[in-house]
């Protein structure tokens, strides 16, 4: 079997000796692949990017490209493209001079040098820029003059090191398009460090989710929103209501939980027994609102419809807040003890309005309901907000 | 209304300094500066000799009405007791004129009144044979003429002919040229000492952790605040001949007691405390530019390939020539004109131009030479300003 493109055993890193910025990290990146690893700051996703690169060394583990490890390899034998956080462009040299830097130091011959240079700026979009200074590009600009100086010695891996943080939204969007397009174009495997999670659900093959130096879970983008598999993945990625409870009772992967708004059907995730404590994670998109004294599985809304039929979710609440957002309303809710629930209703022709302070049904279907191992840590940063 | 418009008012905050600078640098300066090519002290002392012999054709001596009247007013000098002032210049010409000019009228009062001279060209002569010399007479007309380029011709090495051609001075009596070469040599050599110790030095501030880079920015910066006589003393403590170096290369058994190596009062020891004392002049510059260059430019060089050495040369250093272009300019142009530091560790061989300077400012009181002296060290100094700012550009210099 063909080795991954790049694979990370035991990785361990530890600048200090006693804290571990990684650890023990294991994962496999396909050539070809546009891998993103995703987390808040200081979860160690940067550091593992730059033991890749030859910049750090992994204090235990070993990192392996296409099955040998890189090791004893300095950085400059490694031939793996870098884009930096603030580009690292060279001020002193031109645009051209920037691009041309990695062909001189490979000896490369003068017309190809201009040539691949010349490809190079029109991959990005920015031919003719060869004798711009960086100071006089824009930031959009200097970000592309950055991929492409990591692309221009054709390299079969990038690393991109939230390259596009300095940008503002819009063009950080297009952008986003931009590098996966130069990607696929030219078939070379990404890993993409970023703590924006709508920039690695656009950008990426697979995330990797990434939490106080350990993977929480790799998947692709689809199943890290739909079938996230620990509280902090559903926490992290997208928006998510998370009620603490206590199961009851299991039933293959289904399981009876209880709570302080109710009983409720969930799937179960943990694998849990009967007295385990769970979190209860809903999206809100999936969350039916109806008022008192209607059931809110037996009205014909589309997102509550269970399709096992067999279990009904309803919990009492109170409406909070209504805020209108256009194409739907955001519902805040009392449930239990706790007024963060949010229900995100579809702004449908004559879907009844609710109003603050009205008492509510709220339901969903059992599969939307995904019963998660404890994660006390999570739950506290709900309550700080 | 606001009195005048804010740039009025903005320029006005400055008056005081520019005042301050006007009376404390450019008039003394300037005042000084025209020493060099003018002193009135004998034609305000001796005015009618200067008159009559602005007619003198400069050919064999003049005539007995000229020794008449510079006899009359050598007498009246002598009795307004400035006889020695004109003496002095005089003589700064033609040594030797000192002892004839003052003895002269002193010769001349003895029988004046009783018995004035028939001829003043004989009793002239008979007190000494140098009133028979034509030279004698064109260094006084040379010494009456308030406008001169002799300090600057002195200043070269240059001196005027009998013939009144200008040229070269016979080859034991150059002084200055000589020294000024030795200046730009020792002040090059400084800057390039205090650079190549330099650089390391600031790069280690700019990179290091932020408690080492402090240790040694402050290790950098305390002989900066140390005393300049302390620092140079304590070069002398170290390098004199029973000083600590010596001591410790004769108990190792490198160097003989008897062979001990002359380290100070020559031009080892110049070299030695200048850069020393010279030397954050260049790190502070290269470490602010250092600073502002991002470690991550190194790493992105080798991402690209490059070896560190490669990284450095075409990366890191060209980034730094700011730094470098300031560090060189400050401490060359400190170096060129340094006075206490030679003047102390120095000796006979490592004196500097600027010590030659105080000398004849303090000792043989010769301002229009000292004047001259300083104006060509200065012109120089904005002549190699010029030539940088064509070839580098001053607008890239970056002090911090």
């Amino acid at each position: 079997m063909k080795a991954p493109h790049v694979e990370y055993r035991n990785v361990q890193k530890s600048y200090d000796g006693r804290v571990l910025v990684v650890e023990d990290l294991n994962l496999a990146v396909e050539t070809g692949e546009f891998l993103t690893l995703l987390g808040p700051s200081g979860s160690g996703k940067t550091t593992c990017l730059m033991m890749l690169a030859g910049f750090e060394q992994a204090t235990s583990g070993a990192i392996l490209v296409n099955g040998e490890s890189v090791h004893d390899l300095p950085p400059d034998k490694r031939g793996i493209g870098v884009v930096f956080q603030n580009y690292a462009l060279f001020p002193h040299m031109s645009v051209g001079g920037n691009l041309a830097f990695p062909l001189e130091v490979r000896r490369l011959p003068a017309p190809e040098r201009a040539e691949r240079v010349a490809r190079a700026l029109g991959l990005v979009q920015l031919e003719g820029f060869e004798d711009r200074r960086p100071a006089e590009l824009s930031g959009g600009q200097q970000q592309r003059v950055a991929i492409a100086r990591a692309l221009v010695f054709e390299p079969g891996l990038v690393l991109m090191d939230e390259p596009l943080g300095a940008l503002d939204r819009r063009l950080r969007e297009e952008m986003q398009f931009e590098i996966r397009r130069i990607q696929r174009e030219l078939g070379v495997t990404v890993i993409y460090v970023t703590h924006d999670q709508q920039e690695a659900m656009v950008m990426s093959d697979r995330v990797a989710v990434f939490r106080d130096g350990r993977i929480e879970q790799v998947a692709a983008p689809e199943t890290l929103y739909e079938e996230p598999e620990r509280a902090f993945v559903a926490h992290f990625i997208g928006e998510n209501n998370l009620l603490a409870g206590t199961v009851v009772g299991s039933d293959g992967d289904i399981c009876v939980v209880d709570t302080q708004g109710g009983t409720v059907h969930a799937f179960d995730v943990a694998g849990s027994a009967p007295g385990d404590e769970v979190l209860l994670a809903i999206r809100p998109e999936r969350v039916g609102v109806q008022p008192d004294g209607v059931s809110a599985d037996s009205v014909s809304d589309d997102s509550v419809s269970d399709d096992t039929g067999h279990y009904a979710n309803e919990l009492a609440a109170a409406v909070v807040d209504v805020v209108f957002i256009g194409d739907h309303l955001r519902v805040r809710l009392k449930v239990g003890e706790r007024d963060d629930f949010i229900a995100k209703i579809p702004n449908i022709v004559g879907h009844g309005r609710v109003l603050p302070g009205d008492t509510v049904r709220i339901g969903w279907a059992t599969l939307d309901c995904r019963a998660l191992p404890p994660d006390p840590t999570v739950l506290q940063t709900e309550d700080d907000r | 209304m606001a009195a005048g418009s804010p740039r009025i008012r903005a320029a006005g905050l400055t008056i005081p300094l520019i005042a301050f600078i006007g009376v404390t640098f450019i008039a003394p300066l300037g005042t000084l500066l025209t020493r060099s090519v003018y002193d009135a002290e004998v034609a305000e002392i001796l005015p009618e000799t200067r008159a009559v012999l602005a007619d003198w054709d400069g050919r064999g001596t003049p005539s007995e009405a000229t020794y008449a009247t510079i006899g009359m007013e050598l007498l009246r000098a002598r009795d307004e007791r400035t006889l020695g002032r004109a003496a002095t210049r005089i003589n700064r010409i033609q040594s030797g004129l000192r002892s004839v000019v003052v003895k002269t009228p002193r010769r001349l009062g003895r029988d004046l009144d009783t018995d004035p001279p028939s001829s003043w060209r004989e009793a002239l002569v008979a007190i000494d044979d140098a009133w028979a010399e034509t030279a004698t007479w064109r260094a006084i007309r040379e010494a009456g003429q308030p406008f001169t380029a002799r300090h600057f011709l002195n200043a070269a090495d240059l001196e005027t002919r009998p013939d009144g051609s200008i040229g070269a001075m016979p080859e034991t009596r150059r002084i200055y040229v000589p020294l000024y070469l030795r200046t730009l040599w020792v002040s090059l050599g400084v800057t390039a000492l205090c650079l190549v110790i330099g650089y390391p030095i600031a790069h280690a501030i700019a990179h290091a952790g932020s408690r080492w880079s402090t240790t040694l920015l402050v290790l950098v910066l305390v002989p900066f605040w140390t005393s300049l006589l302390v620092r140079t003393t304590a070069w002398i403590v170290l390098l004199q001949n029973q000083g600590v170096v010596n001591d410790i290369l004769v108990a190792l058994g490198i160097v003989a007691d008897n062979e001990r190596i002359a380290m100070i009062y020559n031009m080892t020891g110049t070299f030695v405390a200048m850069t020393h004392v010279l030397l954050p002049f260049m790190v502070l510059p290269l470490y602010s530019v250092m600073r502002s260059i991002p470690a991550r430019h190194m790493d992105a060089a080798a991402s690209l390939g490059a070896t560190p050495m490669q990284a450095f040369r075409r990366v890191y250093w060209p980034q730094t020539l700011p730094g470098v272009g300031a560090g060189s300019l400050l401490v060359f142009i400190l170096a060129i004109g340094y006075y206490i530091t030679p003047a102390l560790v120095g000796g006979q061989s490592g004196q500097l131009i600027s010590n030659m300077i105080a000398y004849h400012m303090q000792t043989s009181l010769n301002w229009g030479l000292a004047a001259a002296l300083a104006a060509i060290l200065l012109l120089a100094v904005i002549g190699l300003y010029v030539l940088y700012d064509r070839v580098v550009g001053i607008d890239r210099m970056r002090l911090g």
